[in-house]
């Protein structure tokens, strides 16, 4: 039953996104589009012709596959509704990490291969922001894997709630870099389309048809995955641990839950935060590697 | 056949390799590379004898009653020897290619046979006397070929590197008789066996100056200088086994006197290491973003990994002096994977440059851009050499940064609070390293490959020969190998760590990596199946969803204005422009900007900006130095005046100086 987990982050990615629009809409005051409008915008955009740029190469061609499927296959390690990953030999959080960092290397090199500025400032900016978090996160999560002792993200989710004061910072941490890592405010703002402000939509400017549609999903599948990764290090209660039928349905249950807090998280930071000028993120983002530093430090100072 | 018969072999293939280049006869001299590759073959078994059969006594010849020159193998040699073997390979298959039209060919040739074969010696040296002599031969012949261009800069690099690197062996030479004061033997296993009797103070001493004498010449910080301006320097095959593993000769001489020879030390050393290596791996890759000039760029990235080796050797020492053998030995194992990892990845990086400075006749990637369509082959390659280095799966940089961060985050079980808090932190460091790195290479290879051609340097280039392709291809496809099957590689690497820690460390079966203490897997070859599948499967649902659909080539946005230029791309300045400003406490950025106006201050005429960055060692460590050094020798110069009477009056007092106390 657990090698079929990934289709649940596969086909409901695009509804919390839809989600998460939807309450950002009716916070600020507009009626928005309804909850399933990714879905339609994905099957849109898979019908329609393409454009592409004379000025690239295969290496663009290649990026929507790539990012597709490395995040397709970060969506195999994670444990989503039971304590089994579906195929956890493949790698645990580290490798979880790095696979997404392979995604963000060929989106960043196809932003720079049709030779436009745009494409060009968004990669610079997302490599910058990337940085400066991708310390803070392996942070965080080292505290939460030693504490466990080990970095299988399985055996993380399996290992009962953790809560103590480090691990409320990492927690903290932790959330910063899903703001960051998803491109939302105050990072990134990922409803804008004016050159100068984009960072995930700068290299994302020459795709159209299919290779946009794969992007868009892949950054649903990702953004869905980081608030899964956070619900198995930080929240992991209600998770099924044997596959029997009303285990999966009550932990399922709890799982939408959870998934539907995050959105509302989201939403709430998005529509009562500004983003911030992009020199001002390091103070945030490095703000947040204090706190996770602080959250390792003080797991190892109290353990002793 | 025997070991000897393979050594003799090797050493006829190389020194007929070199002999051949320099006798004048054109056609011939082809032969010198073909020679040296089948002498890195004679080597590469050899090494397979010294890590999986017996360590080996090679050869010895007596010079004295004291002296003798010998070497000798055990399972640390043999894994180096095959690194270097796994290199000379490629970059003399490269070689047959890239030298085709250069001057002075037939003495290339030389060298170059000659340098790999000091290689050798070093890591095969027995006892001291034939370690120092290997060490400087490959000290010098290494110098010739970073002035081989013969101009002002390689000349002026030339000069630092041979300062630098005789500043090294001055420390190894003091550190080696230390080790014969107090042990009365030149032989290594000698040395090894009585140990015990240098005291606990002098241990540390010959630590401090094994970090300065080898840290010099593998490159760490602060004693890099030399490195990004040497390595560049030097023509790119040279570049290429020079960073590949000449600096890896410096690893060699330190695992060897400080881990095999001195035994277990005291934890603040594994300590100091660890600190070293995250200090060299941040500043490193720091440097290397900021660089224009592909091979310095390239050059600093080999700081940056030497940083990650000593990563993983620091935290094996520390569990050493835990006694926490078989996480010693993981570290271990994590350390010397990189090593060969390493010289596979930066080799294959220096071989692209190469070929691409062979092509464009310029090392500044402003001047590149879009060369992907002209050389596919060396884009393919230089790609998966970027990914590599970047430690993205499934490449083989991967598994050995995952084996670093699994062994520094299991630095927690060690007792002491020190490297409980340090080790983390380590980690730490490698996490920034990882993420500069990706964006390094994203500038590095995007500004280079992708994109319009920036300058008619750029225009009209031409893919490399077939041997120069082929040199690339085998170096790129042990990247992907040594990705997919660790086992292949732990294999190689377990009788080492088995030899220096007595513990086999951790369990793999083939294709996977399994590490009992963390209940954690890693197979990148399940990554590189699954994400084949879902490619397949994407490919597949994209179809029967959308249908087949046109595609419709046309201009980049230009937000409607008409004629894009390769002049309004993104720069590799403006590309490292936001890590300038976030991290300018360490760059110390310089800007000059220079307005000339027709009416001040409305109508200008022309902006000059310049901008750069501070080198801070250079700055405020080396040139008071030099300086310094300058000033006294100005001082000296007064007792030097040239008068023939001064000079019979030294004399004189010296004279009475020594008739006066020398009884």
């Amino acid at each position: 039953m657990e090698y079929f987990q990934f289709l649940i982050i596969l086909i409901l990615s695009p509804l919390i996104q839809g989600i998460i629009r939807k309450l950002k809409a009716n916070m600020q005051g507009r009626i928005g589009p309804g909850i399933f409008q990714p879905y339609y915008d994905l099957i849109r955009l898979l019908k329609k012709d393409m454009v592409i740029s004379n000025v690239t190469s295969w290496v663009f061609k290649a990026t929507p596959y790539i990012v597709f499927a490395s995040t397709a296959a970060a969506s195999m390690i994670v444990p989503v509704i039971t304590t089994k990953s579906p195929f956890d030999v493949m790698g645990d959080v580290i490798a979880l990490i790095y696979i997404f960092a392979l995604g963000r290397f060929f989106m960043a090199l196809s932003g720079l291969d049709a030779g436009t500025a745009f494409g060009g400032e968004g990669s610079s900016r997302e490599m910058t922001v990337a940085i400066l978090v991708e310390p803070m996160m392996m942070l965080s999560i080292f505290t939460a894997a030693i504490s466990v002792g080990s970095t299988n993200i399985a055996r993380i989710a399996g290992s009962g709630l953790l809560f103590s004061p480090s691990h409320i910072l990492a927690l903290s941490a932790f959330m910063i870099a899903i703001i960051a890592e998803t491109g939302r405010i105050p990072v990134d703002n990922p409803d804008t389309h004016l050159e100068l402000t984009m960072i995930h939509e700068g290299m994302l400017l020459e795709y159209s048809g299919k290779y946009l549609a794969l992007m868009e999903w892949a950054h649903y599948m990702k953004q869905m995955l980081l608030f899964t990764i956070a619900v198995d290090i930080f929240f992991p209660i209600g998770v099924a641990n044997n596959a029997g039928i009303l285990a999966l349905t009550s932990s399922f249950g709890i799982y939408i839950l959870k998934m539907l807090f995050f959105a509302v998280l989201m939403a709430l930071i998005e529509s009562t935060r500004a983003k911030m000028r992009f020199f001002q993120l390091p103070s945030l983002l490095g703000g947040a590697f204090v706190l996770a530093l602080l959250s390792l430090l003080t797991y190892i100072i109290m353990r002793k | 056949m025997n070991t000897e018969t393979y050594l003799l072999m090797g050493l006829l293939f190389f020194l007929s390799g070199a002999v051949v280049s320099m006798l004048p006869l054109p056609k011939v001299k082809n032969y010198s590379y073909i020679l040296s590759t089948l002498g890195s073959l004679s080597f590469a078994v050899l090494s397979l004898y010294m890590l999986f059969i017996t360590p080996v006594d090679l050869f010895s010849l007596p010079l004295s009653f004291i002296f003798k020159f010998n070497f000798s193998g055990d399972a640390i040699s043999g894994f180096f020897v095959l690194t270097i073997s796994i290199l000379a390979f490629a970059v003399s298959v490269y070689s047959i290619g890239y030298t085709r039209d250069l001057d002075n060919k037939g003495l290339m040739g030389f060298l170059f046979n000659i340098f790999i074969l000091s290689m050798y010696a070093v890591v095969l040296s027995g006892n001291i006397i034939t370690f120092l002599i290997s060490w400087e031969t490959m000290s010098i012949v290494s110098y010739f070929l970073v002035t081989f261009d013969r101009d002002e800069k390689s000349a002026k690099a030339g000069l630092i590197y041979a300062v630098m690197t005789h500043i090294g062996t001055a420390f190894l030479i003091v550190l080696f008789m230390i080790l014969y004061r107090y042990t009365g033997d030149m032989g290594f296993s000698g040395i090894k066996g009585l140990s015990s009797r240098i005291p606990e103070h002098m241990k540390d001493l010959v630590f401090i100056f094994s970090i300065i004498g080898f840290g010099t010449k593998a490159g760490i910080i602060p004693f890099h200088t030399w490195l990004p301006k040497a390595h560049p320097a030097a023509p790119s095959n040279i570049s290429s086994l020079m960073s590949g593993v000449m600096i890896k000769t410096g690893i060699y001489g330190f695992v060897r006197i400080s881990m095999d020879i001195m035994g277990q030390g005291p934890e603040w050393w594994g300590i100091a290491i660890i600190v070293i290596g995250a200090i060299s791996s941040i500043l490193g890759v720091m440097y290397a973003l900021m660089e224009h000039d592909l091979k310095r760029l390239l050059a600093y990235h080999s700081v940056e990994n030497i940083g990650i080796i000593l990563l993983g050797i620091g935290a094996s020492m520390v569990f050493r002096s835990n006694g926490m053998f078989a996480l010693s030995s993981l570290a271990l194992i994590a350390g010397l994977y990189h090593t060969l990892n390493h010289a596979t990845f930066k080799g294959l990086l220096f071989l692209g440059a190469g070929s691409v400075m062979h092509a464009t006749h310029t090392k500044n990637m402003e001047d590149m851009g879009g060369l992907i369509k002209s050389m596919p082959y060396t884009g393919l390659f230089f790609l998966i050499g970027s990914v590599s280095i970047c430690a993205l799966p499934p490449f083989n940089g991967f598994v050995s940064e995952w084996l670093t961060y699994q062994s520094l985050l299991l630095g927690f079980k060690s007792t002491s609070i020190t490297a409980k808090i340090i080790s983390p932190l380590g980690g730490a460091a490698l996490a920034l390293t990882g993420a500069l790195a990706a964006a390094c290479f994203v500038k590095a290879f995007g500004i280079s490959f992708l994109g319009m051609p920036r300058s008619h340097h750029a225009e009209n280039v031409k893919e490399s020969s077939l041997s120069m392709i082929i040199g690339m291809g085998i170096l790129a496809l042990l990247c992907l190998l040594f990705g997919i099957f660790p086992g292949i590689v732990l294999t190689i690497i377990q009788p080492v760590s088995f030899m220096l820690t007595g513990s086999h460390g951790m369990a793999y079966k083939g294709i996977f990596i399994g590490i009992s203490e963390t209940l954690s897997t890693l197979s990148p070859a399940a990554i590189l199946i699954t994400m084949i599948v879902m490619s397949i499967s994407t490919l597949i649902f994209i179809l029967t969803v959308g249908g087949k659909r046109k595609i419709i080539y046309g201009d980049s946005w230009d937000c409607g204005i008409p004629a894009l230029t390769s002049r309004m791309q993104y720069t590799a300045t403006a590309f490292t422009k936001p890590i300038r400003m976030i991290f300018k406490r360490i760059y110390l950025p310089k800007r000059e900007l220079k307005v000339s106006y027709l009416v001040k201050p409305f109508f200008v005429k022309s902006i000059e900006y310049r901008g750069g960055i501070t080198p801070f060692f250079e700055k405020y460590i080396y040139d008071p130095v030099t300086d310094f050094i300058h000033s006294l020798a100005e001082k000296v110069k007064i007792l030097q005046s040239g008068s023939l009477h001064l000079y019979l009056a030294y004399i004189l007092i010296t004279l009475i100086l020594l008739l006066l106390f020398g009884t």
